[in-house]
């Protein structure tokens, strides 16, 4: 038990300090970083010698980026400007930004002149994904930010790094495949609050570095007994935060056993295809990932998805961690809202934002639904 | 007979049938499609598909008072009050289906262009899903560099000749390129009207109210590919030209003392009292990015030139692009201030502004105040605030009038 609580334990502590654990990781790897938010080619990055780590925004008072954003923009992004104009993010040598919101081409066209000294690469994902010719358009663009890449690295990228530099994110893929398997067997041990920040350590180390905790962890996992909660939820939405929501699911005994989250599953969910080179399986893991309020999907899967989730892992409820302002999340809410409600699947609705300092209203919700379910 | 008509009454008549021809196609069995605004129309025109604008239709219940009823739907429903008020409408629309303002016909297909934005894309999606009918879906991705890339066209082409597929299987019709051919140059033609008639504003004074030019708007939103269009922005260019010739201005009543550009989509809740207060200071808004938003001119034939076009829309450019193209408007319509409209429907558009208002600002030395508004949703506007930054313009817009005098300012 040790072993596997002082894993968590150190886990928690780096995603919990991001500055000091990149700082770490970049010693340790002899690399510099190269941020990203939501999607992005982690692994040209990771090819061209950078270490990717992910800009998910925090919770910060937010002065300077009023100078560029309205008090209705997604909070992640106004803290991303944040820290940007603070200086915070100095250390990145680049950052990787999609264009799949307003918001974020917005914030691509205000990064550039709020956040000089930090250049910004913007990635242009194809909604068109699985029509060849937006499959052909995200070769070429993803060909594109490669040579910008290998710019700011000052040397090209081989093929041969690149299908190294994908081994390495798609093994890390597996590992934490397996890892939420295991961890939705062992709700307290993995409680919501551990199970995100495990997670979401893996948004500042190196990927290599990460894989091999995560392979022990779960290794160790599945060797104690299957433990019991009060509740089992699945979590949707952009990020498991502020984690004073995750403190209250915790309190109440309430634990994430799977998710559909932009920062946690979305990101590793999909596996490769078996055929093609690095590049064509990028773009095809785009192409493939369903149920993503980011990339257009007709037939919105979502619904779904969430109650496959709900299903395989015996979950009793959803629970919505709705990013306030973010467009494409709250138009999919009353879509899958309907749809779970005709599965009679409990769905528990949390508006939230990074900047939140209360979760008095929060806990009682949450608390309403662990009785319910009782 | 037409030629009788003034170009106010002939788009009185022109979007009265614009409407009940839908209606009336619907009855008759033909299809329907919903589409958006900047929307590559020229394919349902070739095939005959008749066509209405949600955003267009949302702005006519919008400015006749109707909208809070399907707001409180869509909400009900679990939209949230934060999404674009033109989708909250009308997604309450496909719930009641009838509106004092103006009605239009359910939709057998989507159609939908995300040069406008991301949001159209979301709202369509759920559309085409709650209605169970087929989307076309055009993405013209976002171009951050100026130019617009070679790789989105190519990608934008693609989805031209997809679309074209899709279509002809939709509607079991073969799709006749001779007449795509002449709906493309029937569009251009519209499209080139419609600038040449506002770029009328430029003239001192203006023959041209901006206000006007919001209600002309809907046939280039909603009938860019018909002949009738095309001759409306005719007629109407000629008879402002007219006015130019006799230096008339844009009132019968009052002097233009001072020409501003109006940034981002009326308020059309409160389209009365946003005018009014402009008027009493004999302010004229004489040009806006809407005309630059409608100039979608390419050759006949060009299928790549029809796919630059519809993606150079000034919201799918980058801010180096959107701020030229104002500073081009500030110079060329001689403006003395520019009203910013934080418009909470449409984030696109107000999360630029703030950059964009110190760029021209630097540039120009033009002065210019951002109010806090809704296109659709009446509860975002306060007539107080909206006076206040108007007085505030007018004293910015005065002190300069007198530094120009002096010389101080050129």
């Amino acid at each position: 038990m040790s072993s596997v609580q002082s894993i968590i334990d150190a886990l928690c502590e780096k995603a919990l300090h991001p500055d000091r654990t990149v700082a770490e990781s970049c010693k340790q790897a002899g690399k510099e970083a190269v941020g990203f938010y939501l999607y992005a080619p982690e692994e040209l990055a990771y090819a061209a010698g950078f270490l990717p780590v992910g800009i998910w925004g925090g919770s910060t008072e937010i002065k300077l980026a009023d100078r560029y954003l309205q008090g209705f923009c997604c909070s992640i992004m106004r803290a991303d400007i944040e820290y940007g104009m603070r200086g915070t993010y100095n250390r990145l040598r680049a950052v990787m930004l999609p264009t799949v919101c307003d918001t974020l081409k917005c914030i691509c066209e205000n990064w550039k002149v709020a956040v000089p000294q930090v250049p910004i690469i913007p990635v242009v994902y194809p909604q068109n994904r699985t029509l060849p010719a937006g499959e052909e358009y995200l070769r070429e663009e993803f060909s594109r930010v490669r040579r910008e890449l290998e710019d700011l690295a000052g040397q090209s990228v081989s093929d041969a790094e690149l299908e190294a530099a994908f081994a390495v994110y798609e093994a890390w893929r597996e590992a934490m495949r397996a890892f939420t398997k295991v961890a939705s067997t062992h709700p307290q041990t993995v409680h919501a609050k551990a199970r995100h920040l495990i997670i979401k350590a893996g948004s500042f180390m190196d990927k290599a570095e990460h894989t091999r905790e995560m392979i022990q962890l779960t290794r160790l996992l599945a060797e104690l007994p299957e433990e019991t909660c009060a509740v089992r939820a699945v979590a949707t939405g952009l990020v498991g935060e502020p984690l004073g929501v995750l403190d209250s699911l915790r309190e109440n005994d309430v634990a994430i056993v799977a998710d559909d989250l932009a920062q946690e599953s979305r990101q590793f969910r999909v596996p490769a295809r078996a055929e093609g080179d690095a590049l064509s399986k990028m773009v095809w893991r785009i192409a493939d990932q369903k149920g993503c309020p980011f990339l257009y999907e007709p037939e919105k899967t979502r619904g779904q998805k969430l109650i496959d989730l709900v299903k395989e892992n015996k979950a009793d409820a959803v629970i919505t961690l709705q990013m306030k302002f973010c467009d494409p999340d709250e138009f999919d809410y009353p879509i899958y809202k309907a749809e779970l409600e005709a599965a009679g699947i409990p769905l528990l609705y949390l508006e939230v934002e990074q900047q939140m300092d209360s979760f008095g209203q929060i806990g009682t919700r949450i608390q309403s639904l662990a009785e319910m379910l009782l | 007979m037409e030629s009788a008509l003034t170009s106010k009454q002939l788009l009185a008549k022109l979007q009265e049938e614009h409407y009940a021809g839908a209606m009336q196609a619907k009855k008759e069995g033909k299809l329907v499609a919903w589409a958006t605004s900047i929307c590559p129309q020229e394919l349902l025109e070739t095939l005959d598909i008749d066509v209405v604008y949600p955003e267009n239709h949302a702005a006519a219940i919008g400015a006749r008072k109707d909208a809070p009823q399907f707001i409180a739907n869509a909400e009900g429903k679990g939209y949230s009050a934060d999404i674009c008020s033109y989708a909250r409408v009308n997604i309450g629309y496909t719930d009641i289906q009838f509106s004092e303002a103006e009605n239009i016909p359910m939709p057998d297909l989507i159609f939908c262009c995300s040069n406008i934005c991301n949001t159209a894309l979301k709202w369509y999606e759920n559309l085409a899903k709650l209605l169970h009918i087929p989307l076309v879906m055009f993405d013209m991705p976002f171009n951050h560099t100026f130019d617009i890339p070679e790789h989105s066209i190519r990608y934008m082409r693609g989805q031209i000749e997809h679309a074209i597929a899709q279509l002809v299987e939709i509607t079991g019709k073969k799709f006749d390129y001779d007449k795509f051919g002449e709906v493309m140059k029937v569009s251009s033609d519209a499209a080139l009207w419609w600038r040449r008639a506002t770029d009328l504003g430029r003239n001192h004074p203006s023959p041209l109210n901006g206000f006007d030019m919001f209600n002309y708007m809907a046939m280039i939103v909603c009938a860019r590919g018909k002949e009738s269009t095309r001759d409306l922005f005719k007629l109407w260019h000629d008879e402002m030209a007219e006015k130019v010739r006799l230096g008339i201005g844009p009132w019968k009543e009052g002097e233009e003392k001072y020409r501003i550009m109006w940034d981002g989509i009326a308020c059309w809740p409160h389209l009365s009292v946003t005018y009014k207060t402009l008027k009493k200071y004999g302010i004229n808004m004489v040009t806006s990015t809407y005309p630059e938003s409608w100039t979608i001119v390419y050759e006949k034939n060009d299928l790549d030139g029809m796919a630059r076009a519809y993606s150079a829309n000034y919201a799918n450019r980058n801010l180096d692009y959107g701020t030229g193209n104002v500073i081009k408007l500030v110079r060329d319509f001689d403006l003395d201030g520019i009203v910013y409209h934080s418009n909470r429907s449409c984030k696109l558009m107000d999360f630029r502004q703030y950059e964009v208002q110190r760029r021209i600002e630097d540039a120009t030395g033009v002065p210019s105040v951002v109010f806090d508004g809704d296109q659709t949703d009446p509860r975002v506007f306060s007539q107080a605030q909206y006076e206040t930054r108007i007085q505030a313009l007018v004293e910015m817009m005065e002190k300069n009038k007198i530094k120009k005098q002096r010389g101080d300012l050129k």
